[in-house]
């Protein structure tokens, strides 16, 4: 016995050891590519950028839009497929439907549908209050239209890991003993079912928020500049700051999401763990 | 799907059985009395009136719009002459999806059906094992950065991604450089450039993606299993990939359609040297087209939705299936 569980820790480390190659290999090189001048080492790709123009708007664009969209994704889906779960098998079969036919419309496909969409604001409502809306949510300091193409783009993903938390905790058992309990309903919801899902809820802000951030798709064809767009557009003129600015924004957005998980983690400390 | 232990047919019914475990939830207190008193005592419902509905609302409503315009935008775009055509703007036509399916724009959808199918068997079977290795690791921090890291990889997938492929393998990238590569007829700029950066993106989806799944495995399982003699070959084989299986499916077909839909890496990767759809369709959209043909970009929109229903439709009775095995 102990014999075959060293035989498939070592296969694990194996594993995880060519994993990890593969995947800091491109980093490491693109670190090297990035401060390597021709004539030698040289910081400047790094140095130049806090005062490149245009950089720090693009990021805190980008981390609003990113915030707003991870908070409207979770309002919508945490309360809907709780409820689901408890509730009726067909309104079930209907929200998971809802949450995969995204995943049917490829971003491209969405980004040319709402730029028809949003092309009939002058061509047949010009009138009515409709354009106004239509206006106010292609807004360049907050783009609403953009919120509602993330969040929607984030539902498969978020859909996915919410409803393999859910899978994993018995909601209903749960819900029902906080009831018998004298839980009021929001408690139960909050202090019972939310605890047991938190692994769920951090990987579906997880995948939302880095969705946002590396968002490219529909804000370069809508013409509007977060740091994505703004990373392609510095690369045009400077190839090795747009590889510096890369590692760095992996660097940031990872740095995130761990100290997301930190916090994640915390909260696990403070209570006893679960059986 | 699988979980519930008994599916809820109907509201009528639901609502007995939350009557039912109320009953039993203040039992002690007001069963044994009137059962008529049920009605005006404080009744624990196992959810409150109307709550299903309350709840999903919101979500319906904002699908309908946010989902629901945009694609009749495409549905009537496709099937109508553009604004800027010459005469009959606006009036149905059949030419831009016989357009959309001809020519340098078949290629296109070809070579974008045939990168994701690959990227994605590839991407599953590597995320796989990758992902158990992970879930079963005894560091919590190393869980942890890998999760994280997945996350941002799995999105990474964008401009960055392209440029640290460039500096990497690129014409000039460092291991071209050093191992020169070129001369062995390496090109990051082909299909199999291509696939190595898309699994760059897709492994870690991959990972987070059935990482939850893994985790819902329980160790008394493997146990049982390993007390009755399995190896750890015959647990997997019979007992945990079959459990799985509705849960790699799903994968499959969630790296395909992140696969299909990439746009960003390609466009600031290759161009227009590899035949892909998306970035005919944001080529169409930005303006390159002949003039009149500006609704081409709606049916070429709509070819890629027809494509990535078509794989859905092949999922969904697999994933039916295999879920039946479970229950």
């Amino acid at each position: 016995m102990a014999q075959l569980m060293s035989k498939i820790r070592w296969g694990r480390g194996a594993v995880l050891l060519i994993a990890g190659a593969y995947f800091l290999v491109p980093m490491v090189c693109s670190i090297i590519f990035s401060v390597d001048d021709n004539t030698g080492f040289s910081l400047k790709a790094y140095t130049g950028l806090l005062g490149a123009p245009g950089f720090l708007d693009s990021l805190t664009f980008t981390l609003e839009l990113a915030a707003v969209t991870v908070v409207v994704m979770l309002l919508l889906l945490v309360p809907a497929l709780i409820a689901v779960r408890l509730g009726s098998q067909r309104l079930r079969t209907v929200i998971e439907i809802v949450c995969s036919l995204p995943l049917v419309v490829p971003v491209v496909a969405l980004t040319a549908g709402i730029i028809g969409v949003l092309r009939w604001g002058p061509d047949y409502l010009h009138d009515t209050p409709f354009f106004q809306t239509i206006v106010a949510i292609q807004n360049p300091s907050f783009p609403v239209v953009l919120v509602l193409a993330y969040v929607l783009m984030s539902l498969p993903l978020a859909y996915r890991a919410l409803d393999a938390g859910l899978r994993g905790v018995d909601v209903r058992t749960l819900v029902e003993a906080a009831r018998n309990c004298g839980a009021s309903w929001p408690r139960a919801v909050v202090t019972v079912v939310l605890p047991n899902l938190r692994g769920a809820l951090l990987n579906a802000t997880f995948i939302t928020l880095a969705l946002v951030l590396g968002e490219f798709t529909t804000s370069s064809i809508l013409g509007y500049q977060p740091f994505s767009v703004w990373i392609y557009e510095a690369g045009k003129n400077d190839g090795q700051m747009s590889v510096a600015v890369s590692v760095l924004s992996l660097v940031i957005a990872w740095v995130l999401l761990l100290a997301l998980s930190a916090v994640g983690r915390e909260r696990r400390g403070r209570k006893p763990a679960r059986p | 799907m699988t979980t519930a232990p008994t599916p809820v047919p109907s509201s009528a019914a639901a609502d007995r059985d939350s009557t039912r475990v109320g009953g039993g939830a203040g039992g002690s207190r007001t069963a044994p009395k009137n059962p008529l008193a049920d009605r005006t005592a404080p009744r624990r419902r196992l959810r409150p009136a109307g709550g299903p509905w309350l709840a999903t609302l919101p979500l319906l409503v904002f699908f309908a719009i946010a989902f629901g315009l945009p694609a009749i935008a495409i549905a009537i775009g496709a099937f109508t002459l553009s604004p800027d055509a010459p005469s009959g703007a606006g009036s149905f036509t059949t030419s831009n999806m016989t357009a959309s399916v001809q020519g340098a724009y078949s290629t296109a959808l070809l070579g974008s059906i045939k990168l994701s199918a690959l990227t994605a068997l590839i991407g599953v079977l590597v995320g796989l094992p990758l992902a158990q290795a992970v879930v079963t690791s005894r560091f919590r921090m190393m869980r942890e950065a890998v999760l994280s890291a997945s996350g941002v990889l799995a999105n990474f997938g964008g401009v960055p991604l392209a440029f640290a492929f460039v500096a990497t393998l690129g014409n000039a990238g460092e291991l071209t450089k050093q191992f020169k590569l070129t001369s062995h007829g390496w090109s990051l700029y082909t299909f199999n450039g291509l696939t190595i950066v898309y699994l760059y993106f897709l492994i870690p989806l991959m990972i987070l993606t059935i990482t939850p799944a893994l985790e819902g495995l329980r160790v008394q399982w493997r146990e049982a299993a390993s007390n009755n003699g399995a190896t750890n070959w015959q647990y997997w084989r019979h007992v945990a990939l079959p459990i799985l299986l509705p849960s790699l499916l799903g994968g499959y077909v969630m790296l395909f359609g992140s696969a299909f839909a990439a746009y960003a890496t390609a466009a600031a990767m290759v161009g227009a040297s590899i035949p892909l759809i998306p970035l005919h369709i944001a080529d169409a959209l930005s303006g390159n087209v002949l003039v009149g043909q500006g609704n081409v970009a709606l049916a070429l929109s709509l070819d890629m939705i027809v494509v990535a229903a078509i794989v859905m439709a092949v999922y969904l009775p697999l994933q039916r299936r295999s879920a039946r095995w479970l229950s």
